[in-house]
């Protein structure tokens, strides 16, 4: 047996990579639920001639997202990260179900598929350097020359236009929550870490991981209630009507404050870093849905699938997190890289 | 032991496939026939048309479900032949009719006699993928003779563009599925297969379909 596979069977499954903080927050999140269950069925108990199938859809979609993520995190780091490749996977093939493609193209799309597995595997085994190239530049210049060798240059530039701005929102700015979760701090990090254990200072990446995508979805739902409540100013109206500017001062206070409360008890973020870092989800998330919104407006297509019951498709979940996972990273890999 | 080796492919590399390489979007399942006898009729794109639909009955009744599909082209190459009707299910249909002395439907009939849900493709061929072609009058004949049995048109979107014809890798689309509301003997064939043209081109106007050229 390989050194590396001894290493992973004794390390890992003793849930060294766990620290109390990471177990608490995952509870935290499963209370939440409970209570946003037990709301619903209030509501349906106080107005039973409303129709709440919608927001009972939304609540059980959750759970499940919920349990699969928080699995996939407990278990082990590989299993994260072959979960988060799959919903990369699953977010591209929608993107390129949605998007018009030349039948001529079909082979390029399957190369396309096949820099997941790749970029997921450098951003496991850490191999920085590459796994920041591998798609910017490499698949970059590759796909477009596979569609050269075709021959077909009628939708040329917007064959290899789209294909690329999948690939780069779909698969390189999401595996960024694996390059997160394998995070190592070298000594000479600009800002001093403050490891919420010190007896456990081997992977503050399990963490940050859960903070980035807690404080996203939080921002959206946030973003939702404060713009519903006092939401009058549009902030894009032509892109996506619903969105206010209240919501969007409302949900980026809300995400600093969670973040100054959470991160600096959950990671190695001293309260600083977490506010400018929840700022950052907050002002980027809000992009990242707006980007998909536009999208979709583009198409003429009100939800990008019908995978998750009650929100639409998987694009219409991960749209915040393809802009906030690389922002929150690299400003990360700044401070403590 | 054929039918054992039915069961683990579609329970081992069918399913999985479908499911995680493919994905479906079903639309009003609860229209598809529960029990046999009873007929889907599907447009028809890839060779994966079949398989998908097959699944839509779960491994419960796999051995209930079989695809009817031209015999003279499943059945010119003896693995191919063995490959199609014992581990797909296929029940073959001669289509070249002229100068037959045998009744042509004659297997379509006993399958219905003995309770199977039966898929066709009324257009014969898979032909240009994602596009529909003109309806056969085929169906019309099987709906005379036995009124009683359901037709359920089931419109499919994606498999064409999954694997179309002449293509041998499958590349990852989702696949929409929109079941209609049962089609009925009309007393009369041309009148017959313009319904059920009808009702097909309502599901694919239901349909969002990006262009694909």
């Amino acid at each position: 047996m390989s050194e590396s596979l001894m290493e992973w069977l004794s390390g890992w499954t003793r849930f060294e990579h766990l620290t109390t903080e990471v177990i608490i927050t995952l509870s935290g999140i499963a209370l939440a639920l409970v209570i946003a269950s037990i709301l619903v069925r209030v509501q349906q108990r106080l107005q039973p001639d409303r129709d709440h199938t919608e927001l009972r859809l939304r609540v059980r979609t959750w759970w499940v997202i919920a349990w699969m993520f928080g699995l996939a995190v407990v278990l082990s780091p590989m299993l994260s990260a072959i979960f988060l490749a799959f919903v990369s996977f699953l977010a591209l093939k929608e993107y390129f179900s949605l998007i018009p493609t030349r039948r001529a193209d079909r082979r390029v799309l399957f190369w396309a598929y096949l820099a997941i597995p790749v970029q997921y595997y450098l951003a496991y085994i850490a191999w920085y350097g590459m796994f920041l190239v591998f798609i910017p530049v490499y698949m970059f210049l590759f796909l477009p020359a596979r569609v050269i060798s075709i021959g077909e240059t009628k939708g040329y530039l917007r064959a290899v236009s789209t294909l690329n701005w999948g690939l780069m929102t779909m698969v390189f700015s999401l595996s960024h929550m694996v390059a997160l979760l394998t995070l190592k701090i070298p000594e000479t990090a600009l800002v001093t870490p403050d490891w919420p254990d010190p007896d456990n200072q081997i992977a503050p990446g399990v963490a940050l991981l859960v903070l980035l995508v807690l404080l996203t979805q939080f921002n959206d739902v946030a973003q939702y209630i404060w713009g519903k409540s006092f939401g009058r100013m549009r902030a894009a109206p032509t892109v996506s009507p619903g969105k206010t500017v209240a919501g969007l001062l409302g949900g980026i206070g809300s995400t600093v404050v969670l973040a100054v409360l959470l991160g600096p008890w959950l990671t190695i973020l001293n309260w600083q870093t977490a506010a400018l870092g929840g700022a950052l989800i907050a002002v980027s998330g809000f992009v990242g849905d707006l980007s998909i919104s536009a999208l979709k407006r583009d198409l003429g297509v009100k939800d990008s699938g019908s995978m998750l019951p009650g929100h639409g498709g998987i694009l219409d979940r991960v749209d915040s997190l393809t802009y906030t996972t690389p922002i929150f990273f690299h400003f990360l890999y700044y401070c403590y890289g | 032991m054929n039918n054992v080796l039915r069961y683990l492919f579609f329970l081992l590399v069918v399913r999985p496939v479908v499911l995680i390489v493919l994905g479906l979007n079903i639309r009003r399942g609860q229209l598809l026939p529960q029990n046999g006898p009873a007929i889907i009729v599907a447009n028809h794109n890839s060779h994966l048309d079949a398989i998908v639909l097959i699944t839509l009955f779960g491994m419960r009744r796999l051995h209930q479900v079989h695809p009817v599909a031209a015999a003279d082209y499943f059945l010119k190459n003896p693995r191919i032949a063995w490959f199609s009707t014992k581990i797909i299910g296929i029940l073959p249909l001669e289509r070249n009719v002229a100068g037959m002395r045998t009744d042509p439907l004659a297997g379509i009939c006993e399958g219905l006699e003995r309770n199977e849900i039966l898929i066709l493709f009324p257009e014969g061929s898979r032909g240009e993928p994602e596009q529909m072609a003109k309806l056969q009058n085929g169906i019309a004949h099987i709906a005379k003779r036995r009124p009683d049995v359901p037709i359920v048109p089931v419109f499919l979107h994606g498999l064409g563009k999954a694997l179309p014809r002449g293509e041998g890798i499958l590349v990852p689309f989702f696949v929409d599925i929109f079941v209609g509301e049962q089609v009925t003997w009309t007393g009369n064939r041309d009148e017959f297969v313009a319904s059920l043209q009808t009702r097909f081109e309502e599901l694919s106007q239901e349909c969002y379909r990006p262009e694909w050229d």
